[in-house]
């Protein structure tokens, strides 16, 4: 099989660059794993998705809904659902699906199969290993898809968003949830989350904590669990049991690159190392969405997908132009700004950032070779969410660097 | 008198509120703007939720939820009704509750299929 645009995943990000390609006169393939489009948002029943792209609020399936639909009517674009990339070669995939093993080749493709949970291992976790250990997402896979239950008694280890969500889905279920245990001092997830998830329904939610050991031999017994110092070392005097046959644990998320070994990766997001057009070290393969950076809201999934469906499609077409390199550089305030080069150039452009630590009326400013480019006031920011920054290129050259004042 | 503190969600600064309740009179300190004021009005008067949850039917469980925020008192209320059902194959937006305890809100399907 040829096309010009290949997607390789039908997420919220596929779906958008599919859409954005398209749009721009490609010829589209979309490859899926999964039997429907919509990836991970449709087991996210949840509402609150689509605020800023739709400006209505929305829950996961119905804002893969909207987007099936478009792509569906979509005349330049064919979906194979039911078909897994085997192996990614030059300018071509292997893929095995519904009529066996088959390649594509294309002449732009768009990664954009989205992270994977970290697990137990990832962690370290310490103590057994019985039946009842699992992933937030999986626990909601189960509960949402399947219609069964990970357990009664739920410990959950790590505040972020998906564990915050499942706390509250399995109390309305008629579990108890004895706790969410943050070893951190603070939560990632958002604060809508742990006051609607959390706070409604009287879950404690302990900082500074973490389990020490998981008990059972068969099946999860309890846990031990105590505080932690600021270098995360156990504080044993605090040690106590806690009775539970579930533990669910939602602590953090990886970008699923492991079948992209020859990608250059940023040891910050562990996504793709990309320039201004989302374009990896092989100019044919572009990236959006979570296997680039672990993003807060799939609306700005969706928006970057549109973003990079474009480039993609003026690559294909040999219409990418390039200015001189810029290399973008940020000061210890911030975990990342994307991308991690730009192309001089006249025109606006955006980056996306993540910060350190929480600010308060601060300014962000963006200079290049000394000379002030743009300044941004933020009256608030914080790390779990991510912001961006938008600014005319005019008179960036070579290099350009971010700090908070 | 009443007294609670909350962290204001309406936006990411994230003020730590004190409200309290004097009868009729709330009093809310601790906010940087007058959006913290309407929701902690709200959230000590009248909190509302959108509920979701899934909904048992012939070809497996499907995602639901209420067209409306309902009253958070009456959460496990319409749980339960979610709970009663046992349909037949459904299809996205259909309506499965009408005016669910009277609150005004459907209970429509949202799966994705």
């Amino acid at each position: 099989m040829k096309t010009e645009v290949l997607v390789v995943g039908g997420g919220p990000a596929g779906m958008s660059a599919a859409l954005s390609a398209s749009e721009n006169e490609s010829k589209v393939i979309i490859v899926e794993r999964d039997k429907v489009l919509g990836g991970i948002l449709n087991q996210c029943i949840h509402n609150g998705f689509g605020l800023h792209y739709f400006q209505e609020e929305l829950t996961g399936p119905e804002f893969a809904h909207r987007f099936r639909k478009m792509v569906e009517k979509d005349k330049n674009i064919k979906v194979l659902t039911n078909t897994l990339v085997t192996e990614f070669k030059d300018k071509k995939v292997v893929v095995m699906g519904e009529n066996g093993k088959q390649e594509i080749t294309f002449d732009a493709c768009i990664i954009a199969m989205g992270c994977r949970e970290r697990t137990a291992g990832n962690i370290s976790l310490t103590g057994t290993r019985p039946m009842g250990i699992l992933t937030a997402g999986s626990a909601q896979k189960m509960v949402n898809i399947d219609g069964k239950m990970p357990g009664k008694d739920i410990v959950i280890l790590g505040s972020g968003d998906i564990g915050l969500i499942m706390a509250r889905r399995l109390t309305l279920e008629g579990a108890k949830v004895h706790a969410v245990l943050e070893i951190n001092p603070t939560s990632s997830g958002l604060r809508r989350n742990i006051l609607q998830c959390l706070d409604d329904f009287n879950i404690p939610l302990l900082y500074n904590t973490t389990i020490f050991d998981v008990v059972g031999k068969d099946r999860v017994e309890g846990v031990y669990y105590g505080q932690v110092d600021e270098h995360y070392n156990r504080i044993e005097s605090t040690k106590k049991f806690l009775k539970c046959d579930t533990v669910i644990l939602s602590v953090g998320l990886i970008p699923e690159m492991q079948n992209l070994q020859d990608i250059s990766v940023n040891s910050k997001t562990n996504g793709a190392f990309v320039n201004e057009h989302y374009q990896t070290n092989k100019p044919w393969m572009f990236s959006c969405g979570n296997i680039l950076h672990v993003h807060d809201l799939v609306d700005n999934v969706a928006l970057e997908g549109k973003q990079v469906g474009l480039f993609a499609s003026l690559y294909a077409q040999g219409k990418l132009n390039e200015g001189n390199l810029i290399k973008v550089s940020h000061s210890a305030d911030f975990a990342y700004v994307l991308p991690y080069t730009l192309f001089e150039g006249d025109e606006q452009t955006e980056v996306k950032f993540r910060l350190k630590n929480k600010i308060v009326r601060k300014w962000i400013v963006a200079e290049s070779q000394g000379k002030e480019i743009a300044k941004k006031f933020v009256l608030a920011g914080v790390p779990g969410e991510m912001m961006t920054f938008a600014f005319p290129k005019k008179d960036v050259k070579k290099e350009i660097v971010f700090k908070v004042v | 008198m009443e007294k609670r503190e909350m962290t204001c969600i309406m936006c990411p600064l994230g003020c730590s509120l004190v409200v309290t309740k004097d009868g009729d009179e709330i009093k809310v300190s601790g906010n940087n703007c007058q959006r913290g004021v309407v929701f902690a009005k709200e959230e000590l008067t009248c909190p509302m939720r959108i509920v979701t949850s899934s909904v048992k039917t012939s070809e497996g469980v499907k995602a639901c939820k209420t067209t409306k925020p309902v009253p958070k008192a009456k959460i496990f209320d319409v749980m339960k009704e979610i709970e009663k059902l046992r349909l037949k194959k459904v299809k996205f937006g259909d309506v499965v509750i009408k005016n669910v305890l009277g609150t005004d809100a459907d209970v429509i399907i949202t799966a994705n299929e």
